[in-house]
């Protein structure tokens, strides 16, 4: 089967809504729930974090959540639990995003087997080196057909930006400024001198930008240069004060989408 | 003279399967222009001068090795003590500290950041900064921001913004964390002075190369005082490990030497109130490096314990994770207990008070069965001072000076 992340891309390639969730927040129950009712309100692709005692590239709001999370009883064997259901309630891209020493805990080999068997199509490790990953986890991806999506930031080199595309499946993840998630920098005026750059490196994968994305306007800017966008922070913020979600979520994703969509 | 070639860190960045750098993206530049430099600066003519110059007319540099009599007849060995704590602010963490704010003024980099636990490293970096005139931005958890107050005042005297960290356990780790996000956050001109043997690579080797001074000196000493180089023993605390690396870095080819490295045993390993990763971790992910961590099956860094706060650390340089493999060097543990009757035993038979971390490798004598000919190097890495109102509360709770 076509990765549901290449299925995506090929029929889509502009304004496309990435949202990030925290699995096991509010609630250890909710993930399944959230997920459901981000396939309803129409986004195009789901991240799953996977919470971590030590998330170093993160700013307060997911560390609180992944604390929060890791306080309700998740890990990864409870996700993967709870993930059984995941193909019976969206058939939207799916990618767990988190740290590697959890991957590493679990058995490199295990892990990409269980994400195949649940239906994961992506996973995102900030903290994996691109030569770690050649050298030990390409097989597995390849052979579970999980694709890896690495991270570039304004300030990586051309030179590496082209073995990240050559070591990356599926999408680039483009983070928007040098920053730890839900910093606020922004959308910066540099991003479109960024593009100007990838743009040359006539790049295989399609870029989403990440980290900084709080809302329709940056969504928006976003989409003038990039495929689409990633927003984490604003969601997990908007769940933390949530008490319906059939309500809060398709009004969160529509209050971000509506002007995107016919611009 | 080529020393220490089996047990140094290979191009890659690694001791054996310990190292690397496994870091977010955009601390690739940062990391990634140290690593390119750093060799060259450090075997630079002008570096050298400038670091050995300071090393001795400001640190005080060669520190003392002080053969200790009283503790020689008690251990049944000659005992010497490393003088680290005679160091200009009470420690080794100066050593590296000045080597690297030298080394990120010719990076061009104008702000620095440091974490710090015991508040030693803390120190250190404020008073190189203030040397150099350099922005000083220090992150200490807030749990040891109480224990180790004088530290913090010495800080903010020397010019330096002590940030609290209020993550996690509010000790080192989440201090290093914080610190980290910081990077991130201004990577371009923050040099981030880490402040021990851990770290994404280059840090762990870089820092253990500043402190090789110290088993230099060892070496030449111990030939001056006994006519060989080269002790039975060398004994250093162990947190992060850089006294230890330090301590360890030119015996390590001579394998008649034996390495001894402390973990504080906190409570005691069984309690799981313990810091000895070594002991209880397994190899994993923390702060950039592959190395022993102590962790749950799930992967989540479990939270570490020790009264001192210089040890209080889930990690462990991944130097010591290759040498403890190998067999180069051996691991053990003494209790929050035992490191305070070795306080207590220094002061009153040696007139020397030593810090807590010091203190569990002082404690360390009393699990050797030394021979009389034993020559036994304790690395005393630090003095008392910030520990005062440790030991004031458990003298007034056990009676002891009464």
């Amino acid at each position: 089967m076509q990765n549901r992340i290449d299925q995506l891309f090929n029929s889509k390639t502009s304004n496309i809504l990435s949202i990030f969730l925290t699995a096991g927040y509010p609630k250890l129950e909710d993930t399944m729930d959230i997920i459901k009712h981000l396939d309803s309100s129409g986004v195009d692709l789901i991240e799953i974090g996977m919470p971590y005692s030590d998330p170093i590239a993160d700013g307060p709001v997911i560390q609180n959540s992944s604390q929060t999370a890791l306080n309700n009883g998740m890990n990864v064997k409870v996700l993967f639990k709870q993930l059984k259901s995941l193909r019976s309630t969206t058939q939207l891209p799916v990618l767990l995003m988190g740290y590697l020493n959890c991957v590493v805990q679990y058995g490199i080999e295990a892990f990409y087997k269980k994400c195949s068997e649940v239906g994961i199509d992506g996973l995102i490790l900030p903290d994996l080196p691109i030569d770690e990953f050649n050298n030990i986890h390409k097989p597995f991806a390849e052979q579970y057909n999980i694709h890896i999506v690495f991270l570039i930031s304004p300030e990586t080199t051309p030179v590496r930006i082209k073995q990240i595309d050559a070591a990356s499946k599926g999408f680039i993840y483009l983070v928007s400024s040098n920053s730890t998630t839900g910093a606020g920098k922004g959308i910066s005026e540099g991003l479109k001198n960024t593009f100007k750059i990838l743009n040359a490196l006539h790049l295989k994968n399609p870029i989403l930008i990440g980290f900084g994305i709080k809302g329709k306007q940056e969504f928006e800017k976003a989409c003038e240069s990039a495929n689409g966008a990633i927003i984490g922070t604003s969601f997990i913020e908007m769940l933390g004060t949530s008490t319906k979600f059939e309500k809060d979520i398709p009004a969160f994703i529509s209050s971000i989408k509506q002007t995107a969509l016919t611009s | 003279m080529e020393t220490n070639k089996t047990y140094s860190v290979n191009e890659n960045g690694y001791y054996g399967v310990y190292g690397g750098a496994y870091i977010p993206e955009i601390l690739y530049n940062n990391v990634e222009e140290l690593k390119n430099n750093y060799l060259n600066i450090m075997n630079d003519d002008s570096f050298k001068k400038e670091f050995d110059d300071l090393l001795k007319n400001y640190v005080g540099r060669p520190t003392p090795l002080y053969h200790a009599k009283n503790i020689s007849e008690q251990f049944k060995a000659t005992v010497f003590l490393k003088r680290e704590d005679l160091n200009h602010t009470g420690a080794h963490k100066i050593n590296n500290a000045l080597g690297q704010i030298l080394l990120a003024k010719r990076l061009g980099k104008k702000r620095i950041i440091a974490e710090t636990g015991a508040g030693q490293h803390g120190v250190a970096t404020a008073t190189a900064c203030a040397l150099m005139g350099l922005e000083c931005i220090v992150y200490m958890g807030e749990a040891d921001i109480k224990r180790q107050a004088p530290n913090v005042s010495r800080m903010h005297m020397l010019g330096a913004k002590v940030i609290a960290v209020t993550s996690g356990s509010k000790t080192l780790k989440d201090a290093t964390n914080e610190a980290i996000r910081d990077w991130i956050n201004h990577a371009e001109h923050t040099h981030y002075i880490i402040g021990s043997v851990v770290g994404p690579h280059p840090y762990p080797d870089m820092v253990a190369r500043f402190q090789s001074i110290i088993s230099k000196e060892i070496k030449y000493q111990l030939n001056n005082t006994i006519g060989k180089e080269d002790p039975d023993y060398v004994i250093a605390c162990v947190g992060g490990g850089s006294n230890a690396a330090g301590a360890f870095y030119h015996f390590m080819e001579n394998e008649s030497v034996q390495l001894i490295g402390v973990e504080a045993a906190g409570k005691g390993i069984d309690t799981g109130h313990s810091a000895a990763t070594l002991t209880i971790g397994k190899p994993g992910i923390i702060h950039g490096s592959k190395t022993y961590l102590m962790q749950n099956e799930d992967g989540q860094i479990t939270e570490p314990y020790s009264i001192s706060a210089g040890l209080d650390y889930p990690g462990v340089g991944p130097i010591h994770s290759f040498l403890h493999d190998v067999k180069r060097a051996q691991y053990i543990s003494i209790t929050d207990d035992e490191a305070m009757q070795a306080v207590l035993n220094l002061t009153r038979k040696e007139g020397i008070i030593p810090a807590l971390e010091s203190a569990h490798a002082l404690a360390a004598l009393a699990k050797f069965n030394f021979r009389s000919t034993d020559t036994v190097v304790v690395n005393l890495s630090g003095r008392g001072d910030k520990d005062l109102n440790t030991y004031i509360n458990f003298l007034n709770e056990s009676n002891y000076a009464k």
